[in-house]
C-alpha cells in the first residue's frame, strides 16, 4: 500500500497578516479555511476530514464546531501534534486516509498570534524535572546543534549566513514579507549574537497569521480548476536523546523521513527543482539539506554558500517565499508555509523572479520541537501532473 | 553568571524520587540496566535500549566532558550556558554551566557536577575542572 498519486492539494491559502491584533486565533483558522476552500473551488459543506494541531484553539472538537464544518459529513479527524511539521504530517495522514476511502476532501488549519496574544504553553514530558530548569529555548536548543556541527565538520558561520542571504534574495519580491530588505553574508555577522554561535539574522521571525489546504482524491482534483498538483512521496520520523547513549546533534530525524519519502515517490535528491525547507534558524536549513542526502554529511557549509539556495542562481532554489527568515514563521510553525509555497512553485504561481522554470518535481521538509533536545521531522514530496 | 539564580523544585515522582534524595546528599545518580549493562539518563524504570525492568541506581562519578554548548547572551535573568555533558559512564545530559567564565567554554572540556539549591531537591549542574 502506498499513498503515491493517491492525494492532490486542491487548495491553498496563506494569510496575508503578520500581526494580526485585531483578530482571534480562531478566526485566522477560520480565514485560512474560508481561503483555501476559495482556492479550491470546493463547497465548505463537502469537507469530510478536518486536520490541526495545537495550535487550534481546544483542538479538533471545537474547532470543528466553531468552523461550522458540515458534522453530518465530517468523518475523518486527525489532531496529531509535532510542533512545526505537524501541518507536513497531516499532509501525509490526510492522503492515507483519502487512499483508504475514509475521507475524500480534507481541510488542514494553522493559525495563531505569537505576536499580539498568549501562547498555549507545552506540556510537560517525563524529562521535565531533569531539564526545565535548564531553560532550553529554540535559540539555544539551536545554537547547540550549530556549536557542535561546527566542532565536527568546521562549518562557519560565514557559510550559516548564506542561508539567509539566500532568504533575503527572494524576500525582495514577497509583498508580504516581514523583512524584505536584501543582505549580505557581512549583514548576518554584524547582527548581535543571541545564542552562540547564531546570531539575530540566523534566527527567524515572529510572526501572526496561519495558511490552510485542502487534499483530495485525484477524481475531484480533476473535477476542479486549479492545476493538478499531488503528492507521491511522505515521510515521518522523531528523535530524541533517548537516555543519552550516542548523542549526536549534528543530524535530525530528516535522516529518516526523508528516504522514506524519496523511496516511495521513487525519485532521488538530484531530481528536486524546488525545496522547501524549514528554516526556524540557519542552522535547521544547512542540517535538513544534508539529511535529505543534497550533500553529504557535513558538506552542508559548503552547499549552500555562494548562492546556491537562490532562484535563478544557485542548484537548489529553497524557500521562495523568504521563508521563516525573512516572510513569516505564523505561530512559531513553519512547515504549512512550506507545503504552500510547494504548490505554488509547482502550478507555476509563485512570483515571476522566484519562480522555477518547469517546476515539476518539489520536496517540503519540517521539524518540530527542539532540533537539540528532541524533535519530529516530515518529508513530503509533490509533483505537477 | 548563575550565581544567586533562583531554580524551580523538581515536582518528583515515585518513578525518580531515589535520584532526588540521593540529590540531598550530593550524589549524582543515573541507572544501569542489570540486563544490558548500559547506563542511562534521565532515570527511567524501564532500560531504554533493552527494555528491561532490571535497572538500577548507581552513583555516577559526577565527572564528564562538554559534548556541546550554547550562550545565551540575554534572559529576563541574565546570561546562562547550556549544553550537554557527556559523563565518564557514558550517557550524555543536559545542564546549565555554572561558576566559571561563561564566555570561555570549550566542547571536550572536563567539568564536574555541583548541585544548587532550590525549595526543594537541589539541582545538578556542571562547572570546569
Amino acid at each position: 500500500m502506498t499513498i503515491k498519486g493517491k492525494a492532490y492539494i486542491a487548495g491553498i491559502y496563506e494569510h496575508p497578516t503578520r500581526h494580526a491584533p485585531d483578530k482571534s486565533t480562531a478566526q485566522l483558522h477560520g480565514e485560512v479555511a474560508k481561503g483555501a476552500i476559495e482556492d479550491a473551488g470546493i463547497s465548505k459543506d463537502d469537507i469530510d476530514g478536518y486536520f490541526c494541531a495545537g495550535d487550534a484553539p481546544g483542538g479538533a472538537w471545537p474547532m470543528v464546531d466553531y468552523l461550522g464544518l458540515n458534522t453530518k459529513k465530517l468523518r475523518h479527524v486527525d489532531s496529531t501534534e509535532t510542533g512545526g511539521c505537524s501541518y507536513i504530517i497531516h499532509l501525509g495522514h490526510a492522503a492515507e486516509a483519502i487512499a483508504a476511502g475514509k475521507c475524500s476532501i480534507a481541510l488542514i488549519t494553522l493559525a495563531g498570534k505569537p505576536r499580539t496574544g498568549v501562547m498555549p504553553p507545552r506540556a510537560a514530558g517525563a524529562e521535565v524535572d531533569f531539564e526545565a530548569a535548564y531553560g532550553a529555548t529554540t535559540h539555544n536548543a539551536y545554537g547547540m546543534c550549530a556549536m557542535r556541527h561546527m566542532h565536527d565538520y568546521g562549518t562557519t558561520s560565514e557559510q550559516l549566513a548564506w542561508i539567509k542571504v539566500a532568504a533575503s534574495h527572494h524576500a525582495q519580491y514577497n509583498p508580504h514579507a516581514m523583512l524584505k530588505e536584501v543582505v549580505t553574508v557581512e549583514d548576518v555577522l554584524n547582527s548581535p549574537m543571541i545564542s552562540d554561535p547564531l546570531h539575530r539574522m540566523d534566527c527567524c521571525v515572529v510572526s501572526d497569521g496561519g495558511g490552510a489546504l485542502i487534499v483530495t482524491t485525484p477524481e475531484i482534483a480533476k473535477s476542479l480548476k486549479k492545476p493538478l498538483v499531488r503528492l507521491i512521496g511522505h515521510g515521518e520520523a522523531m528523535k530524541g536523546p533517548r537516555g543519552g547513549k550516542d548523542l549526536d546533534l549534528t543530524y535530525s530525524a530528516g535522516v529518516w523521513s526523508g528516504p522514506r519519502a524519496f523511496a516511495e515517490a521513487g525519485v532521488t535528491p538530484k531530481d528536486i527543482k524546488y525545496a522547501s525547507i524549514y528554516d526556524s534558524f540557519t542552522i535547521t536549513v544547512l542540517m535538513q539539506i544534508e539529511d535529505l542526502g543534497f550533500c553529504k554529511k557535513g558538506e552542508g557549509g559548503k552547499f549552500v554558500a555562494d548562492g546556491n539556495l537562490i532562484s535563478g542562481v544557485g542548484k537548489l532554489p529553497f524557500n521562495t517565499d523568504g521563508g521563516g527568515l525573512c516572510s513569516n514563521h505564523p505561530v512559531n510553525r513553519g512547515g504549512m508555509t512550506k507545503i504552500i509555497e510547494v504548490v505554488r512553485q509547482l502550478r507555476g504561481e509563485a512570483h515571476p523572479k522566484v519562480q522555477v522554470p518547469n517546476c515539476d518535481l518539489a520536496i517540503a521538509h519540517g521539524t518540530g520541537g527542539l532540533l537539540g533536545v528532541r524533535h519530529a521531522a516530515s518529508t513530503a514530496i509533490l509533483e505537477r501532473v | 553568571m548563575a550565581d544567586g539564580k533562583k531554580y524551580p523544585a523538581p515536582v518528583t515522582n515515585p518513578e525518580t524520587a531515589p535520584f532526588w534524595e540521593a540529590a540531598k546528599a550530593g550524589k549524582f545518580m543515573i541507572k544501569r540496566c542489570t540486563a544490558c549493562g548500559e547506563a542511562h539518563y534521565f532515570p527511567r524504570s524501564i532500560c531504554p535500549f533493552c527494555y528491561s525492568n532490571k535497572t538500577e541506581w548507581e552513583q555516577a562519578s559526577g565527572e564528564g566532558t562538554i559534548y556541546t554548548y550554547s550562550l545565551m547572551r540575554k534572559s529576563p535573568t541574565g546570561p546562562y550556558a547550556i549544553g550537554y555533558v557527556t559523563l565518564k559512564e557514558g550517557p550524555s545530559v543536559q545542564t546549565n554551566f555554572v561558576d566559571c567564565d561563561l564566555s570561555s567554554l570549550k566542547i571536550g572540556q572536563q567539568v564536574r557536577v555541583v548541585f544548587k539549591p532550590t525549595d526543594g531537591a537541589p539541582l545538578p549542574f556542571f562547572t570546569p575542572v
